[in-house]
């Protein structure tokens, strides 16, 4: 009877049960190339009021202390898990400053993302992607300063699907979807969680926009697995 | 009637000079669209953010709203000017294909507002494209009508004068490469390509760039661009780049046939020798644009001086077969009367 009861446990909640995290810390080695200053901004004054200095790009976000390597997708490959994109809590895509924050953010197909504006000028959401190394629009909504909260779902899995507005053409951001719970994106001092991840061998990849993917294999153990990537800096930038 | 014998409408020939002026501004408009990537700032069409066209408060035309809404508004006066063209010479033009022609740019330009509607509303990226390749056709079609309502055309027409076949198709086949540097250069604006290659004259420090997938990751990985670059967009830049050079050739052939030919003060020749430096000027744009990371107006300068280039080419191969058609129309009547008084000889 204990048997059943517990198989039947195992058959409901199997993989929360035995399941485990994925933990690791991205590091940058070397000198980040220089970033790009937004003077496009400084003409705008609903948008540079709201900065002390002009701001930059944030291609490359390295903490300078530990090398810690931010806003770099990591992620499973080739897992069998569905989407739990419709059970999940919405993801959310601000515009502050006239700067789409996060720049860089992972969400599930099926889930709800909600584009907020919390600027006092318009905005325009333009949805584009770039799935076989070629730009197509998916959607183009105005945004009004304290308009409606804009709310997109997405169907397929893809990389770096871009957000720009074109009222300001510096606004951008980049949102990866995947088709399965298992990614995450590392914070400010590189480091990651990948959450009830079920025990077994897996390919794991860390994807930075500009640097590219590395991938390693690793084995998910009751008590959970570390993976560490390095990203060295790349030559000069052009 | 024949087009010697046509009385020249001057008020019509100012006004359709003023509509290829306008045009060619709208191009400039058009061109600011896209080098600030404004395109899809003002989501709805016709009107904008909710507004009636011509109610848009100034004040909310900001940032890329300025570019695209002005590109709007100044379209709508080329749409009146080109209708009120039309009319015009439908009503006072003798000549039944002027007539044609009038109806033609009604339509081209119904068309292309259409067509930059579409764009916006239909979200068609590949639209963009179109509508830049139609918007420069259209400016050709104006300057041909001005060329048309004009007193040149008059002269030329009772002109005696010689421009070979050979020197006649090659104005020809340099036009079509320019046209094809045109779809080609509006391809490349369409699918940002403009910043693929960082160098010039010189791509990735070589003649023709590696463009396997480690060295396009080293290349995005070394920019400082926002958007990563692919093959594909290296590969036209290339072509467009293959294809500046070609035409430079043609053009530089083309200088000298004429001044061969015809000599250097004859006003074909002339206009060779102002096809050429335009051609120079462009490339210059073209290695600017690149050198400047794509500076807007660097960019649309690139742009406008390439419809120039385009519209010249087009209306010197008007000329030239006007010119050509015309010796062999003398030609022919000449071997009329030989080949007439010879039947009478016999007789």
């Amino acid at each position: 009877m204990k048997k059943t009861l517990l198989s039947a446990v195992i058959a409901i909640f199997g993989v929360q049960i035995f399941a485990a995290d994925i933990t690791g810390t991205i590091t940058f080695k070397g000198t980040p190339p220089a970033e790009n200053s937004l003077t496009e901004m400084e003409s705008m004054s609903d948008c540079i009021s709201m900065h002390d200095t002009t701001p930059t790009t944030h291609f490359y976000v390295v903490n300078s202390t530990n090398g810690g390597f931010g806003d770099v997708v990591v992620y499973l490959k080739n897992v069998s898990a569905k989407s739990t994109g419709a059970s999940a809590k919405p993801a959310v895509l601000d515009q502050v400053g006239c700067l789409y924050t996060p720049g860089i953010m992972a969400i599930q197909t099926g889930q709800t993302l909600t584009v907020k504006n919390s600027d006092p000028c318009n905005h325009n959401v333009h949805g584009i992607s770039e799935a076989n190394g070629k730009e197509t629009t998916i959607f183009n909504d105005q945004q009004p300063s304290g308009g409606a909260e804009l709310t997109y779902t997405f169907d397929k899995p893809e990389m770096f699907f871009k957000f720009e507005c074109n009222i300001h053409p510096w606004m951008k951001a980049w949102v990866c979807i995947f088709d399965h719970p298992y990614f995450a994106v590392t914070d400010a001092d590189g480091k990651f969680t990948i959450k009830n991840v079920p025990p077994g061998k897996y390919t794991i990849e860390a994807n930075h926009r500009k640097l590219g993917a590395q991938s390693q294999e690793i084995e998910v153990k009751d008590s959970g697995a570390t993976a560490n990537f390095t990203f060295n800096a790349p030559a000069a930038a052009k | 009637m024949n087009d010697s014998a046509a009385k020249i409408n001057r008020p019509l020939h100012w006004f359709a000079i003023a509509t290829a002026i306008a045009t060619f501004l709208l191009l400039g408009a058009g061109g600011l669209v896209t080098s600030h990537e404004a395109g899809m700032s003002v989501p709805d069409w016709p009107n904008s953010y909710g507004y009636n066209m011509f109610a848009f408060p100034p004040s909310k035309w900001v940032g890329g709203i300025f570019y695209e809404h002005t590109h709007r508004l100044w379209a709508t006066v080329v749409g009146l000017m080109t209708t009120i063209l039309a009319v015009w010479i439908f009503a006072k033009d003798f000549r039944k294909w002027m007539k044609w022609l009038g109806v033609a740019a009604f339509l081209g330009v119904i068309a292309q507002g259409v067509l930059g509607g579409l764009r916006v509303t239909m979200k068609m990226d590949d639209l963009g494209v179109v509508h830049g390749v139609v918007g420069q056709s259209f400016f050709v079609l104006i300057c041909a009508i001005a060329l048309f309502t004009g007193g040149l055309w008059q002269k030329i027409s009772e002109q005696k004068l010689n421009v070979s076949r050979g020197l006649r198709n090659l104005v020809l086949a340099t036009t079509v490469l320019i046209f094809l540097q045109l779809i080609l250069g509006a391809t490349m604006r369409g699918q940002h390509a403009g910043l693929a290659i960082p160098d010039f004259p010189t791509a990735y420090g070589k003649i023709w760039p590696d463009t396997s997938a480690q060295a396009v990751a080293n290349y995005n990985a070394a920019s400082k661009n926002p958007e990563n670059i692919t093959a594909f967009q290296i590969n036209l830049q290339m072509v467009h780049r293959a294809m500046a050079l070609t035409i430079f050739v043609f053009i530089c052939v083309t200088a000298f046939f004429a001044w061969r030919k015809l000599g250097a003060r004859d006003s074909f020749a002339k206009f060779a020798f102002f096809w050429f430096a335009l051609i120079i000027v462009q490339i210059t744009l073209g290695a600017a644009t690149i050198l400047t990371n794509k500076a807007a107006d660097v960019a649309t300068a690139h742009v406008l001086v390439g419809a120039l280039s385009l519209a010249i080419g087009a209306l010197g191969c008007i000329i030239a077969f006007r010119r050509s058609l015309r010796t062999a129309t003398v030609e022919n009547q000449n071997a009329a009367v030989i080949a007439f008084g010879n039947l009478a000889a016999n007789k």
